[in-house]
């Protein structure tokens, strides 16, 4: 877990939060909507990737990630609202340039791969219009830039299904894109492969250079192969920022809620501490708290790794609970504990230590960063 | 069927094996005899045919094969076969296109509007396209005094037409099929890889369709060569039209050698059908399935599209059901005069002679289709397989080995219903086959396994439990088989016995007299009946997927 806190001021609404001034931007959307019927799918989306830089798109099915992804691909159009590339504006208020006339690449969830074409002709399929010899370098660059020379002349029903993800990949990226697009590019890989396939797409997309936008519903492959991660929720986006920073300080309880297991403490501030079921907090633990919230109710985001339970050996400390709940996930333990307060939370913990339903338990608190928090609902 | 299925069926068949092994008895063996027994006889008819044929001596033979009559025949067959495919191509595919990945508005009506041509027996829309645009037809006279002339439906172009137009469903039932398998993802990729819809249609979508259509074309080029209502309508000098005339003439021998060569050109197509059958391979798996939701917008096409698919469904369908149905209205004296006035009767003496088919095609289909379905030896393929004579040897030709052998051997069959009956059992069995084959395989061989520890004999297993359980798909058969029964042309035409008048010989009757009035109600009646025979058919074809 990184140690720096990275100060996010709180309830401000630009979306690119950081910015790295050398970098321009490659993609734009600017108000960015698609209706269908009285129905948005998406909603007045801003948003801007750098040049170079791998973003991804996270939410649950149904949130608009894909839909915004077809939008910049062209395959959709938007109701209203600009998506530029490279400062050519390609739709613009319900009109725009058509898929094959943007400078956009696009891996397909089910790899759409040709069936009727060998690997190497699937990957020189955009080349059309360059001549012989360069294709042909182009699509054995490529195949060798994926690791798969030696199977130029196989059909793609013979591939595996790592090996189909890196055709449809190398395919995306011949005519030199400036924009790569990933709709889901890991659904359909079992999850040793998908672990091993984050890592070798991650190094060929930056390898590339090319500026990518991925989407996905997986938080864990969202926050290991993007520089950035735009959580979407119900057409809009809810936060934008580098992963770690999206989950330890997450913008909303939605947010919080969909990265990661996410407990809250309730608590009411008083003076400059908190009180809550793990005891008194200093306010100076929460992000952006102020005491002009003095007298607030607020729920304080705790996440299993900030927390510890031990045997109970004093009844009458503060955060005491009873053990409800164990869920072993190989490496270690997830407890869930239910406080004497009533609020219920979870640790984690490493195999060795094992508890038992029922038991009494003390919990503390060993964060050492600042906690997110929201006001009570 | 997939690699998967023959498997899954193997396995299966293997289980139903054990099963029956220990209490192997001598009913099976005389259940696979009976089989045996009836392909044998459902074969031997085409052996007479060769028989009659060599009755001819060799040198008069050879002068009737070269002889340039005999050679036009064969360029006109060829020429109709190639036409009529050409003309289904164009009509098939592009509105399989049009329904399946356009936004055509009312895509499902349309789809729907665009089959059914299927359910018009050719030689009805043959009939309907003569009265209507033929000299002194219905739109011909109402047309002349606007100067417009309509040329000639006969002929080479008329047949190419009306052939074309209620047969061109094959290409497009089968190229919808493939495109509605075809993922639409695929499109999308080529369009992110810098093609645009042309493009990427004739680069990705085409060639992975073709099998679809090939498939639907062959079909096609199958009707074309063995149908013989339309060109005999057209008077068009194709085999089946000519081998009809030599028929009729006494000219058996050139009959029966005209007969042999289309069966020769028959076994190509099917032989070029057969070498496409697993050609149309869908993809690799794990794909989406594709979806009919549009991916093209017609824009500015969109009105000449709905004109294409309206004209489409005016002349296959609006013009024959309104030529009938104005006969039907109209009663004035030119239609109701004549010595040949429509009775009931003939509707009566159809549903008898199906009824009898239809008992008779499912009693002999049940044997083949129970030992075909519970073995996997070769020669229970085989007795499968051999029941496909009566899909392939075209109907006139069939017709012509049975009055051969009729009149030959069994004077006293000649003309009689039982023949008749007969060649209706050889045509229709591979229906009934199918149908009670796919019901047969359905029944668990652990179900027999039981009735027998529960003590009941092989024999007694059969009655009280795969009887009861493949009742449906027996019913489903005869029911087919009596559907196209009623319809059948050729053979009806030759076979049936003096004196015995059906829809069918009355409506061709009135037809050759030109009394085309007299053939409405009839028409209907077979057009209703057809369109039932095809609901059944897709029925089943969806229970077997």
């Amino acid at each position: 877990m990184p140690n720096d806190t990275l100060e996010i001021p709180r309830r401000t609404t630009t979306n690119t939060a950081e910015s790295t001034p050398d970098a321009s931007a490659m993609l734009t959307l600017d108000g960015v909507t698609k209706r269908y019927g009285a129905e948005a799918a998406v909603d007045d989306i801003d948003l801007t990737v750098r040049d170079g830089e791998l973003l991804t798109l996270l939410g649950p099915s149904g949130c608009g990630k894909t839909t915004t992804l077809r939008m910049i691909a062209g395959l959709t159009m938007p109701t209203s609202g600009r998506v530029g590339v490279d400062d050519e504006t390609v739709a613009s208020d319900g009109d725009g340039v058509p898929p094959e006339q943007r400078d956009v690449g696009m891996v397909f969830q089910e790899f759409a791969l040709f069936p009727h074409l060998t690997v190497a002709e699937n990957v020189g399929f955009g080349l059309d219009d360059w001549d012989a010899d360069e294709r042909e370098r182009r699509v054995a660059d490529l195949l060798d830039l994926v690791g798969l020379s030696s199977f130029a002349d196989r059909s793609p029903e013979n591939l595996s299904g790592g090996q189909r993800q890196r055709v449809a990949l190398a395919r995306s990226l011949a005519p030199e894109p400036e924009v790569l697009l990933l709709d889901e590019p890991f659904a359909n890989l079992d999850i040793r492969l998908r672990e091993r396939m984050r890592e070798e797409v991650r190094r060929i997309i930056k390898e590339t250079n090319v500026t990518a936008v991925s989407v996905t519903h997986d938080q864990e492959e969202a926050l290991s192969i993007s520089d950035r991660v735009a959580v979407m929720n119900d057409g809009h986006i809810e936060q934008v920022g580098r992963p770690e920073a999206v989950f330890e300080h997450p913008k909303s309880r939605f947010v919080a809620d969909f990265l990661g297991q996410a407990s809250f403490l309730t608590g009411r501030l008083a003076e400059n501490n908190i009180e809550t079921g793990l005891g008194t907090l200093s306010a100076d633990l929460l992000q952006g708290l102020t005491a002009d919230y003095d007298g607030a109710r607020i729920d304080v985001l705790v996440r299993p790794d900030d927390l510890r339970a031990t045997p109970c050996d004093d009844d009458r400390r503060t955060g005491n609970g009873t053990l409800v709940g164990r869920q072993y996930t190989g490496p270690s333990f997830v407890y869930g504990v239910e406080l004497d307060t009533g609020d219920v939370v979870h640790c984690e913990h490493n195999h060795s230590t094992e508890h038992e339903l029922g038991e009494r338990v003390t919990v503390d608190l060993v964060a050492d960063h600042t906690l997110a928090w929201y006001p009570a609902e | 069927m997939s690699r998967e299925d023959t498997g899954t069926r193997r396995a299966v068949d293997r289980l139903r094996e054990a099963a029956r092994s220990p209490t192997r008895d001598g009913s099976n063996r005389l259940v696979a005899g009976v089989a045996v027994l009836i392909a044998v006889t459902v074969i031997s008819p085409l052996l007479w045919l060769f028989l009659r044929a060599a009755a001819v001596g060799p040198r008069e033979a050879l002068s009737i094969l070269v002889a340039p009559s005999t050679l036009d025949v064969f360029v006109n067959s060829v020429a109709l076969v190639a036409s009529v495919t050409g003309l289904s191509v164009a009509l098939g595919v592009p509105l399989a296109v049009l329904t399946v990945l356009s936004d055509l508005p009312f895509r499902r009506v349309w789809t729907v509007a665009l089959s059914l041509p299927l359910v018009v027996p050719s030689y009805l829309g043959a009939f309907a396209f003569v009265s209507a645009f033929g000299p002194r037809g219905e739109l011909a006279e109402l047309l002349s005094p606007l100067g417009v002339t309509i040329p000639t439906v006969y002929g080479f172009q008329g047949a190419t037409l009306v052939l074309g137009l209620f047969v061109y469903p094959y290409v497009f039932l089968t190229t919808r099929a493939s495109l509605l398998s075809f993922d639409t993802e695929q499109l999308e990729a080529a369009q992110t890889l810098n093609h645009g819809f042309r493009s990427a249609f004739r680069r990705v979508v085409l060639p992975q369709i073709a099998p679809g259509m090939t498939a639907g074309a062959l079909l096609v080029a199958f009707y074309a060569l063995s149908d013989f209502g339309t060109p005999a309508i057209m008077h068009f000098d194709t085999f089946t039209r000519v081998i009809y005339v030599q028929y009729n003439n006494f000219g058996r021998g050139t009959a029966s050698l005209l007969s042999i060569q289309l069966l020769a050109v028959t076994a190509l197509v099917l032989f070029l059908e057969s070498r496409l059958g697993d050609a149309g391979g869908d993809g690799y798996g794990g794909g989406v399935v594709g979806t009919d939701s549009p991916v093209a917008s017609l824009g500015w096409a969109k009105l000449p599209a709905l004109a294409f698919c309206a004209l489409v469904v005016g002349l296959t369908l609006v013009i024959p059901v309104a030529i009938f149905g104005m006969w039907l209205l109209r009663s004035g004296p030119g239609y109701a005069s004549g010595g040949i006035g429509f009775q009931w009767d003939f509707a009566i003496n159809s549903v008898y002679v199906s009824v009898f088919a239809a008992v008779g095609t499912v009693l002999a289909a049940l044997p083949i289709a129970y030992v075909s379905a519970r073995s996997d030896s070769r020669i229970a393929q085989l007795l499968e397989r051999s029941t496909y004579v009566g899909y392939a040897v075209p109907g006139i030709v069939l017709a012509l080995a049975l009055v051969f052998l009729g009149a030959n051997y069994f004077p006293w069959l000649y003309q009689t219903l039982p023949l008749l009956v007969f060649a209706y059992i050889v045509r229709f069995l591979p229906q009934a086959v199918g149908s009670t084959r796919s019901s047969v395989i359905q029944v668990d061989a652990k179900l027999l396994g039981a009735a027998r520890t529960l003590g009941e004999t092989p024999r007694g297993a059969f009655r009280r439990v795969t009887l009861p359980l493949i009742a449906p798909g027996l019913v489903a058969g005869a029911a087919l088989v009596f559907l196209t029964t009623m319809k059948e042309l050729p053979a009806t035409l030759i076979l049936h016995p003096t004196g015995f008048t059906t829809l069918v010989t009355y409506i061709w009757r009135v037809q050759e007299a030109g009394y085309y009035g007299r053939a409405a109600l009839p028409a209907l009646v077979l057009v209703a009946v057809s369109a039932l025979s095809m609901i059944l058919l897709l029925r089943q074809e969806g229970d077997d997927a």
